[in-house]
């Protein structure tokens, strides 16, 4: 796992990138919780502001505003796991190769990995987590457990949450077509025969809410 | 990944003026390229400029052609219908490109400054050119399966990655560019590209101020009718090893307007004029593809062990003409 966004980690409070430092106030903080009382021409008049350092967020995670306390280097994925404790998003490759990752950002799957969490505020965020409804699961995972998607279950998160973006985008109305279009999430069990029967289930049954 | 601060701006005029006050700050957008170099130490920055509030997003007909803002990203490029119905190779290279996750970050104006995937320059521990002008290339010995065979110097020989950019060479965009003195200019795709030479640091004509806004992609009956064939080591989620953008124009079954252009065969996104001026004039069969074809690697250089390019490149532009909708 990656630890490496504590300030510490590499020393490089000293090597002056922070003399722009302003503290907190924060750009695109100040813009998401602006309140009302604040005119739209005014808060869009303002100068930009550089964040430095750990600085105050919100995310809004699974429909509810969470907040964490985290540099601009850390990444969606790595606020979800460290910060604000939901780890059914998995770390696979960090790199965008995997999908492991997969959440939705504003209902459109992307990686969390390569996605800045300062650059996530103000956006709507869906991971594994909030898909079932209590303990009412998803269309989804119903059919990953029915139809045994899934071996050692690490790419399981990921693939549920793309295939529910893969079914909504109506990009799994064919065998061929779905294979396409999850080819974005990679099973070393090779467990895709199951999976495709999955998302195939989902999808001709009308779907899954997203 | 080296710490950094952020800043999100809202104009061009201000995201190219906080680059001009530093250089070595870098946009970003998707992300997609910019923090997977950054995670390997192979880019470093000590400031990320936000660019995606810039009002660069919209898919238009103008009287230029299709103008695509430089923000809207990889997916809904590729899905919207103008582009499918009226540039389906460009289309087809979007969709082609990487996974749907990506594809839903990743913005067109990165996409076309996206990074060599070049072993050596992907992977601190050796040297290369491109990362550190001077260490050296040890591609040109070492493995070279999927580099260049044209465009490449003594100094490197790494592909350009990006599929989107090779149908815009075929189909002659225009990118638009804007400075921090808010002066705009215009540079043809196949001109953005620099060779490498001597200086492979150096990949395109975009200068320390100077932002993408859009690309301009003039409407053609070549354009209408054109495709886009990727050929790679697997079905899909991969790059390119060969890739061809063709256009043609055909009216009473003689060709009246052709382009082509390879991907990761070249150091550049890869125009070939030369089999575009055999095809033009003749009859649309699969003799007059395969002659033309052959031009596409004149000049080409090979190493020991891309050779099969030489072949594969003329192949993939025969089936992707055969595959044109009639």
């Amino acid at each position: 796992m990656n630890h490496d966004h504590t300030p510490e980690a590499d020393g490089s409070a000293a090597d002056g990138s922070r003399r722009t430092f302003v503290k907190q106030a924060g750009g695109l903080l100040g813009l998401a919780l602006a309140p009302p009382l604040t005119g739209f021409a005014e808060r869009f008049a303002a100068p930009a502001k550089t964040l430095a350092g750990p600085t105050d967020l919100t995310l809004r995670v699974n429909g509810t505003a969470r907040t964490l306390r985290a540099e601009p280097r850390v990444t969606l994925l790595d606020a979800l796991r460290e910060n604000l404790d939901l780890t059914g998003s998995k770390k696979g490759c960090d790199h965008g190769q995997c999908g492991a990752c997969t959440v939705l950002v504003d209902g459109r799957r992307v990686n969390a990995c390569l996605t800045l969490a300062v650059m996530a505020q103000g956006k709507e965020i869906t991971t594994v987590e909030g898909l079932a409804q209590g303990d009412h699961l998803h269309p989804m995972q119903e059919a990953f457990i029915k139809h045994d998607g899934f071996q050692c279950g690490y790419c399981t998160p990921g693939q549920i949450v793309s295939a529910v973006a893969c079914v909504k985008e109506g990009h799994a109305t064919s065998d061929d077509q779905c294979r396409e279009w999850m080819s974005g999430n990679l099973c070393r069990c090779g467990a895709y025969p199951n999976i495709l029967a999955a998302v195939r289930e989902v999808a001709q049954k009308g779907g899954a809410q997203g | 990944m080296n710490n950094f601060t952020y800043t999100a701006l809202k104009t061009a005029k201000e995201a190219t003026g906080a680059r001009k006050a530093e250089p070595a700050a870098a946009f970003i957008a998707g992300g997609t390229n910019l923090l997977d170099l950054m995670k390997s130490n192979l880019e470093q920055h000590p400031q990320l400029l936000d660019v995606n509030q810039l009002p660069l997003k919209g898919i238009e007909m103008t009287s230029d052609g299709l103008r695509i803002g430089a923000l809207e990203r990889m997916s809904d490029v590729g899905e919207h219908p103008l582009v499918v119905q009226q540039y389906p190779a460009v289309s087809q290279s979007l969709l082609l490109s990487a996974s749907p996750q990506l594809r839903n970050m990743a913005s067109i104006g990165g996409n076309i400054l996206q990074r060599t995937r070049c072993g050596y320059f992907r992977d601190g521990a050796f040297p290369c050119n491109k990362r550190e002008p001077g260490s050296g290339c040890p591609a040109q010995t070492g493995d070279n399966r999927n580099l260049a065979i044209l465009g490449g110097s003594p100094a490197c020989i790494a592909t350009n990655a990006s599929d989107l950019a090779v149908a815009l060479a075929a189909l002659d965009a225009v990118v638009l560019l804007e400075n921090s003195k808010g002066k705009q200019r215009r540079v043809a795709l196949v001109d953005f590209h620099v060779l490498p030479g001597k200086s492979p640091q150096v990949e395109t004509v975009l200068e320390a101020d100077e932002i993408i806004t859009a690309v301009l992609l003039p409407a053609a009956a070549h354009a209408r009718k054109s495709h886009y064939l990727k050929v790679r080591d697997r079905a899909s989620y991969a790059f390119a090893l060969v890739s061809a953008a063709v256009g043609l124009d055909v009216q009473g079954g003689q060709i009246k307007a052709a382009r082509v252009a390879l991907g990761g065969v070249g150091t550049k996104p890869w125009r070939v004029p030369a089999v575009e001026k055999l095809l033009v004039g003749q009859p649309a069969t699969e003799a007059t593809f395969r002659r033309a074809a052959a031009a596409a690697v004149q000049g080409a250089h090979p190493y020991e062990h891309n050779r099969f390019k030489m072949e594969l490149a003329q192949s993939t532009i025969v089936r992707a003409l055969l595959e044109l909708p009639a």
